[in-house]
């Protein structure tokens, strides 16, 4: 019978990562991170469980294999992929779930998630690449670089009284009750990857038949940090990697141990809705806000302290009561006063694609540098909101309805500068009719429980709608 | 169809490095000075005597890049 070894069906015809490189992976040459990718597709191909496999990606040169696998895929933060994955396998028991993860990602950043995922014998793969170092990043120490490994983070080799001993993961696992497979794996020449075939193809099997948590290091060759060619760099891991890092399989319980599956609750949204105080049904009179476009795009900036944030969070708390699909992104840096901060609020009929609000339907500028970076975005149909009190100059390269709000001056007469957001609120509501003098005035009696704080931003809402009149 | 084994280099997609070339126990894979789409000098199959061993398809780290038919 003919056999034919060519690209896996497991995988994406085209990788959309890039306009060029529709048929090529983003990994360096001769990297081991391909030849695994292309061992687990080939056997997700053969076991016939590409529709139920969910990738969980790492952070590190693994990231992008939600673009290469024609499988559900979740990207994990750094080092969080075996604490996302338990979720993943949890809420989907009859996935096979698999955790791609990096030296760098799952044996120094989330070595505890880790840990404790395989302690739980979460039904789940993990795929730990180890080529000793980290890559993305350029060369930087990991727990896994060799004694007397040079790094950039240490020129003159790793030190066992500075960074201690190269972290045997493999082993670690193995010493553990709950993993049912612990491995190790090489991909550097065609006699270790049939090898790894094996191995994997076994681990995956495991996970098809609900047996628990599998564990395969896989030592990857990495050329470019390591500053060898691939033939040079593959020949390293057979005469030193290997030494410290030997192959062979741990652990393995796979045959005598029992299918588990865990008992998943499936909890109906009203239920939850409920327990929150939520109320669900359209009996109390609820209308739905008339919205000046079918989606609203907020942009609300200004500098830290002005109650940017909370702007953006008033009215997606007023729209939300009223059943409003919206999203809240707050940007801002570190310092709590001072600096600059915005938020993108949208406010939608329909489900939103994406928070990040690039062209603005509406845009509150509460300072000069606020209205000269965003208001040159707001279309000509789009309102532009900026506080004259604190901006003389209006940039000229404006397109959209400009108006001028003296919010910190209301604010200032009502009783408190700090109430010049809500003086917004009252502006944009008025100007945008979403939201009624009555919704305003119930919503802060809900926000401010103390009576002369509710008083001073009644007062600064009440200005801001006259001003709009 | 040929009822010998048969290696295809996907041209284009081969990043050069090398490691096929190491692995094919008949030598007949070579690099050449060819600069393919990607900008690398690709390998080329530059002789007849494949054995349909799939040394080449599995070290190759790229997915694509290799075609091995053993009939």
């Amino acid at each position: 019978m003919t056999k034919v070894y060519e690209k896996s069906p497991a995988f994406f015809d085209t990788f959309t990562r890039k306009p060029s490189m529709q048929k090529t992976t983003h990994y360096c040459p001769g990297c081991g991170h391909g030849t695994l990718n292309k061992i687990i597709a080939d056997l997700i191909a053969e076991l016939g469980i590409q529709d139920q496999t969910i990738f969980v990606g790492p952070v590190g040169c693994g990231v992008f294999i939600y673009y290469y696998y024609e499988s559900a895929s979740v990207s994990a933060p750094h080092g969080r992929a075996s604490a996302v994955a338990t979720g993943v396998s949890r809420a989907n028991p009859d996935s096979v779930t698999i955790s791609y993860q990096g030296d760098g990602d799952l044996a120094a950043i989330g070595t505890s998630n880790a840990i404790h995922a395989a302690n739980r014998g979460e039904n789940m793969i993990v795929f730990f690449v180890n080529n000793n170092i980290y890559g993305m990043t350029g060369g930087q120490l990991a727990p896994t670089t060799l004694i007397d490994q040079t790094s950039t983070t240490s020129p003159s080799g790793r030190s066992i009284l500075n960074d201690g001993f190269p972290l045997r993961m493999a082993e670690m696992v193995a010493g553990l009750e709950a993993p049912v497979l612990s491995a190790r794996v090489a991909v550097n020449t065609p006699k270790n990857v049939r090898q790894a075939i094996k191995v994997i193809r076994k681990g995956l099997e495991a996970q098809r038949d609900k047996k628990g948590y599998a564990f395969i290091e896989v030592l990857s060759q990495c050329p470019t940090n390591w500053k060898k060619d691939p033939k040079e760099a593959c020949e390293w891991i057979d005469d030193v990697v290997c030494q410290q890092y030997p192959l062979g399989v741990m652990k393995d319980i796979v045959e005598e141990h029992p299918s588990q599956k865990r008992k998943c609750e499936r909890v109906e949204f009203d239920a939850i809705a409920e327990q929150l105080n939520l109320t669900t049904s359209d009996e109390n009179g609820f209308q739905p806000i008339e919205l000046i476009e079918d989606e609203v795009r907020f942009k609300f900036a200004g500098f830290g302290g002005q109650g940017i944030l909370s702007l953006g969070m008033m009215v997606s708390q007023l729209s939300m009561e009223r059943h409003m699909e919206v999203t809240w992104l707050p940007s801002y840096g570190p310092e709590m006063r001072g600096g600059v901060a915005n938020c993108s609020v949208v406010v939608s009929k329909e489900a939103i694609g994406s928070p990040v609000v690039d062209q603005p339907n509406v845009l509150v500028a509460l300072n000069r540098p606020s209205l000269e970076k965003f208001g040159p975005l707001v279309p000509e149909d789009g309102l532009i909101i900026y506080n004259s009190s604190l901006v003389d100059t209006v940039p000229e390269n404006l397109k959209g309805k400009v108006y001028a709000l003296p919010a910190t001056d209301l604010a200032s007469e009502a009783g408190n500068v700090k109430a010049a957001n809500v003086v917004v609120l009252g502006f944009v509501a008025q100007k945008t009719g979403m939201f009624s003098q009555a919704d305003l005035e119930t919503f802060l009696a809900e926000t401010f429980k103390k009576p002369a704080l509710l008083e001073l931003n009644l007062k600064a809402v009440k200005a801001g709608w006259s001003a709009a009149e | 169809m040929s009822d010998k084994p048969k290696v295809i280099i996907h041209e284009d997609l081969c990043k050069a490095c090398g490691l096929c070339i190491i692995h094919c126990p008949k030598d007949i894979l070579e690099a050449s000075d060819k600069i393919n789409e990607l900008g690398y000098p690709t390998t080329v199959v530059a002789k007849e005597g494949c054995i349909g061993c799939a040394n080449c398809y599995l070290i190759c780290p790229e997915p694509g890049a290799i075609t091995v038919i053993k009939p």
